[in-house]
């Protein structure tokens, strides 16, 4: 009876300390990355075709979501203002939803998904495949030559895709407000201009977006070289990476947004 | 896939996110009309109220832009706020011009709109404005407005 | 004669469960040496072993007259440029094309200039027959040219010892005897040694010197490929000869089927 009670209990803590084990692990992996990123900088040349990987390669849908969003703000942001005579304000609605908030988010969002997934499932499959013992045994250190290069052209990637998504963000916008509905060209851009500060709004974006760049590859890296080298496996991580980073986006994106525009 | 070719297109995506940066900064932010640290000097002013002003709210004369507030106090021994801003060192104002907090439209951000006074003597970095004007606050306005309404009534409820 | 590889007295076991115990076993220069056995038996982990991937819970694995388990990192990646090895299924970087496969050793641990690196991949592209196959991606080739091309690689820096982890599994008769060949041969033309993990029996002992014969993580027997094949033990005996029912039995021990049927129960 007493063993039936205690059975959930035990295996509560035992996942417990399961995850706090598996943060440990995840946090010598990434440190380690770090320190063996000696061989992305020396060839630069690997961390080029990670970019074109994680980078070009997500383009198109950033560049198509960042429309859609900016022109769907468009249109809501002028259905609402209107109503108090300040349907000029748009530009400035839509200017300051993209760069604060829904362009380093949405793009980290489809970033993960598209690069991130592909990052863990390419990894977890190099590893089921026995490419990553391989390498290991041809006295070529995987986390140097796989890993490093990913992570920074991940890195590097995430906040160019990130003002991407937020610039065509805002010609959506301008498409629906000014093309289509007919606000004032001038009043649209000098209020955006107005409203818009470099420093707290646009810089703080791109900082978010890096933020989210090392977490969304530092996951997809981890689950990738984490993963059972099994097709289950493979595809159990896969989904993970998905999850997880999509949580820790809108987390951290919580905790930034509070340190960054607390009071200002 | 050749290398040179996958260069090309890194390098074509390297230079659309560069861009875009750029015009975010220069177009939709106003990187451009912001003027370098070096370029300003600084002055300040108290308030009895500054209603909803914000640091790097502008500072309007005439309607154009020539300075940003840079932080803004609470003197703990006047009871009153002070109000420090940076202002373009190519304008020059007289040392008894007068400030005075608006509001850009009827729901839009308040500003500092600073009128040019009389003086010979243009004011100089580090002193301050004496004559200011506070905020208008709305909730004054109207319990003043119908105070006075139901004074006139004769209606002498409280 | 000089030995490359001693095992003495080594036992491994993954978390709990022992897969070595006592494995005594060497190598020695120049020769082709097989490891036979059932799957599961432990093979590839002595492979492991003898790469440095894993360490020994007890006993050492000796390379060269240096124990593995004693090297730090940078001297076991120095060991390992010495060896080469071909993995079960080839393992080939699927990133990259066949030639790019091959070269990507010279590219990693040597200075050569990229002309020099084009010659020596596709002269050993050429020792496996598939210099014609340089352009292929991995993905475009056949189990038995993967296999090929695995090889190759794994001798594209002059190895003094290659491993091979089942380089027959799943290969067609003919891709068979080409892979049995390019072994023998290799081995003999580069002047290394070879240790070859396999559970085919008729094809490895063709072409190989001596024979260890593993099972159950002891080394039950081991000897001249023609002492393999004369050898009365009975286990030995049915491994060579492929029968079904012998000392390893045919069923997984488990209850009788008399009372998994529930017959005769009235004698219970």
């Amino acid at each position: 009876m007493l063993d039936r009670l205690a059975a959930p209990l035990r295996r509560l803590g035992r996942q417990c300390i399961n995850a706090v084990w598996r943060l440990g692990y995840a946090s010598r992996f990434f440190l380690f990355v770090l320190m063996r990123s000696g061989t992305s900088f020396r060839r630069f040349q690997l961390v080029i075709k990670e970019i074109y990987f994680a980078g070009v390669l997500s383009l198109i849908i950033i560049i198509v979501s960042g429309l859609f969003v900016g022109m769907v703000l468009g249109l809501q942001g002028y259905e609402t203002l209107q109503k108090y005579g300040s349907a000029e304000a748009v530009g400035t609605l839509v200017a300051l939803s993209l760069t604060r908030e829904l362009g380093p988010v949405v793009a980290a969002l489809l970033f993960a998904s598209r690069a991130g997934s592909a990052m863990t499932a390419e990894i977890g499959l190099m590893k089921a495949t026995e490419q990553i013992s391989a390498m290991e045994m041809m006295a070529v250190d995987p986390i140097a030559r796989v890993v490093g290069p990913r992570f920074w052209g991940g890195l590097i990637s995430m906040p160019l895709l990130a003002a991407m998504f937020s610039a065509v963000g805002v010609f959506g916008g301008y498409l629906i407000a000014v093309v289509l509905i007919g606000v004032d060209e001038g009043a649209f851009w000098s209020q955006m201009q107005n409203a818009v500060d470099y420093r707290d709004d646009i810089l703080n974006g791109v900082i978010k977006s890096v933020v989210f760049g090392v977490a969304v590859t530092a996951i997809a890296l981890f689950e990738g070289y984490d993963a059972p080298p099994t097709a289950e496996g493979v595809s159990r991580a896969t989904t993970r990476t998905v999850v997880t980073s999509s949580l820790a986006i809108l987390g951290l994106d919580f905790v930034l947004t509070a340190l960054m525009f607390r009071g200002a | 896939m050749e290398r040179t070719v996958l260069d090309l297109w890194v390098g074509v995506f390297v230079a659309a996110g560069i861009a875009a940066l750029l015009i975010l900064a220069l177009k939709v932010g106003n990187a451009s009309a912001t003027f370098n640290v070096g370029d300003t000097y600084r002055v300040s002013a108290e308030f009895d109220n500054i209603g909803g002003l914000k640091p790097r709210a502008p500072v309007k004369s005439a309607g154009v832009v020539v300075g940003r507030v840079d932080q803004i106090q609470f003197d703990n021994e006047r009871f009153r706020a002070r109000v420090m801003m940076n202002i373009d060192k190519r304008y020059q104002f007289p040392r008894d011009s007068s400030l005075s907090i608006l509001t850009s439209g009827l729901l839009g951000e308040q500003y500092l709109g600073l009128e040019a006074g009389g003086d010979t003597e243009n004011i100089k970095d580090g002193e301050s404005f004496k004559l200011t004007q506070s905020a208008v606050v709305l909730e004054k306005l109207i319990g003043q407005f119908l105070f006075n309404k139901a004074a006139e009534g004769g209606d002498t409820k409280k | 004669m000089e030995n490359l590889v001693e095992i003495k007295d080594v036992s491994f076991a993954y978390e709990v469960r022992p897969v070595l115990k006592g494995i005594n076993m060497v190598v020695p220069r120049g020769k082709v040496v097989s490891i036979m056995g059932l799957s599961g038996c432990g093979k590839t982990t002595l492979l492991r072993l003898i790469g440095g991937s894993l360490k020994p819970t007890r006993g050492e694995v000796r390379v060269a007259g240096r124990a593995t388990h004693e090297l730090n990192q940078e001297e076991l990646y120095a060991m390992r440029r010495k060896m080469g090895m071909l993995f079960q299924f080839g393992a080939l970087f699927t990133d990259m094309s066949t030639f790019d496969n091959v070269a990507f050793q010279m590219r990693e641990h040597t200075d050569l200039p990229e002309s020099m690196i084009r010659d020596l991949t596709l002269m050993k592209l050429d020792a496996v027959g598939l210099r014609g196959a340089q352009h292929l991606m991995p993905s475009e080739l056949s189990g038995g040219m993967a296999r090929r091309v695995a090889l190759a690689r794994a001798v594209a820096l002059d190895p003094m010892l290659i491993m091979y982890d089942e380089p027959f599994a799943g290969l067609d008769p003919i891709s068979l005897s080409v892979i049995g060949d390019l072994i023998r041969h290799l081995n003999d033309a580069l002047g290394a040694t070879s240790i070859v993990v396999t559970h085919d029996v008729q094809e490895s002992l063709k072409i190989v010197d001596y024979v260890y014969f593993m099972s159950e993580g002891v080394v039950v027997t081991h000897g001249t490929s023609e002492d393999i094949r004369n050898s009365k033990a009975p286990f030995v005996h049915q491994f060579v000869w492929g029968e079904m029912d012998g000392p390893v039995p045919f069923h997984y021990s488990g209850a009788g089927i008399a009372q998994e049927l529930g017959l005769g129960s009235s004698h219970a």
